[in-house]
């Protein structure tokens, strides 16, 4: 599985590198992040490219796992 | 929180912001001038003593309200975190360039929304200038763009600067010898709603701004980088609604809050070119710092104190703009400024390019 470790990066950044990682289209993606907002952003452009989004908090950051819906 | 409540609130949101800023004008501030950080920071630089142009010196409490207001938000939703460590300097260099580049225009991006919803034809070129320079941005963060990574923080890194907006507060209520304050008439700096109005209205906003993670770049940013336009919506909302308001001001009060058109525009000029350029290297450099000067002042009272580095970096950009001539009036642009803007693209130029094919660093 492709794992993007876009921790401590910001906006728009951790979503440029998940749609940069999404481009070789395989079903499942595990992507970094610890903030929020990023944590928001990506969830919000998995779900738009029809993939489903489980969230893992553990100290502040997030594992982001993306399935192909 | 699913995308569709998200777009909803950000609208709601706007549509009170716009509401906000309209008021501000009512209850004292210069007109199409509710809300604008770079004004409001170079004012407050002016209070300071950082410059000495005697029209534009008041510690604005809307800049205070703003940083508290999204301190108190996050902090209430538990997400204030000290972090930084992510190019300070550069960071402090881009937000120089990007006041420079709003003193050419006169206003950041959210008084250009206003401005425009105040009729002033101007602005439009800001906002094509400001489209431009963000869509040069988005070549670059297409190619991997970044300042690198931020990291924990001690919690007084992030809590210094919400912390100085109580001195702030502090010295603008005291009002000692040394603070400066525009006398009446001498312009904009002397033009100011009652200190609780203000900063009442920089808390909410400052609020819903944490909240909602609003950002005027971020609008045209993510649209074009993604199509997505949750932020954009916030952008539109408050042009409507402030839009809205000042033609109901207008026609209540028979003071001009809305008069369409280009010449005699309140604290503007008709320099076209010039609203264009400041506007692009105020649209670049926001987007490579991440977002726009409100978004600083929002993420600063996060406890991201590589914002606050950035805000520290607008506020020598407008000592600097008003010690040595490079800020426009409504006379126009001086030929300092315009000399200021083109180095001030340059020089964002080359930040975007290092920070994007250096790679392997």
């Amino acid at each position: 599985m492709v794992i993007v470790d876009a921790r401590g990066l910001s906006c728009p950044e951790p979503v440029v590198m998940t749609r940069k990682a999404m481009m070789d289209k395989q079903a499942k993606y595990q992507v970094l992040v610890d903030n929020l907002a990023s944590k928001e952003n990506v969830t919000r452009y998995a779900q738009h490219q029809g993939y489903t989004v489980q969230v893992e908090e553990t100290g502040g950051e997030y594992t982001l796992t993306l399935t192909r819906a | 929180m699913d995308l569709k409540k998200e777009k909803i609130t950000i609208v709601i949101a706007g549509l009170i912001i716009g509401v906000i800023a309209a008021a501000l004008v009512f209850f004292g501030n210069p007109v199409n001038m509710g809300f604008c950080i770079a004004c409001f920071l170079r004012d407050t630089a002016g209070a300071l003593g950082l410059h000495r142009a005697g029209a534009v010196q008041y510690i604005r409490p809307e800049i205070i309200g703003l940083v508290l207001g999204s301190f108190a938000m996050a902090l209430a939703k538990k997400e204030f975190s000290a972090r930084g460590g992510s190019a300070p300097l550069t960071r402090f260099v881009l937000g120089f360039f990007v006041m420079i580049g709003c003193l050419m225009f006169l206003g950041c991006p959210f008084r250009m929304i206003l401005r425009l919803a105040g009729g002033d034809l101007n602005a439009l070129l800001g906002l094509a200038g400001f489209v431009a320079g963000i869509l040069v941005g988005v070549v670059f963060l297409n190619r991997g763009y970044s300042l690198g990574r931020t990291f924990k923080q001690p919690v007084l890194e992030g809590a210094a600067f919400p912390a100085v907006q109580v001195v702030m507060l502090v010295l603008l209520v005291a009002a000692p010898a040394f603070i400066f304050f525009s006398e009446a008439g001498a312009g904009p700096g002397a033009l100011h709603a009652p200190i609780l109005i203000s900063l009442i209205a920089g808390l909410v906003v400052g609020a819903l701004a944490q909240r909602t993670r609003l950002c005027m770049v971020g609008g045209i940013r993510d649209m074009a980088l993604f199509r997505e336009s949750k932020l954009l919506l916030g952008f539109v909302a408050i042009f409507a609604s402030a839009l809205v308001c000042n033609l109901i001001l207008s026609a209540v009060t028979g003071e001009a809050y809305f008069n369409l058109g280009f010449e005699g525009q309140p604290v503007a000029h008709t320099d076209g070119v010039w609203n264009f350029l400041g506007m692009l290297l105020a649209g670049f450099g926001c987007v490579l710092l991440g977002g726009c000067p409100l978004r600083q002042l929002v993420l600063a009272g996060e406890g991201n104190s590589d914002s606050a580095v950035a805000v520290l970096g607008l506020i020598a950009g407008a000592a600097f703009a008003h010690n040595f001539g490079l800020a426009s009036s409504g006379t126009g642009s001086t030929p300092a400024g315009q000399l200021a803007v083109i180095i001030g693209i340059v020089v964002v130029a080359v930040i975007a390019c290092v920070n994007t094919f250096r790679k392997n660093a």
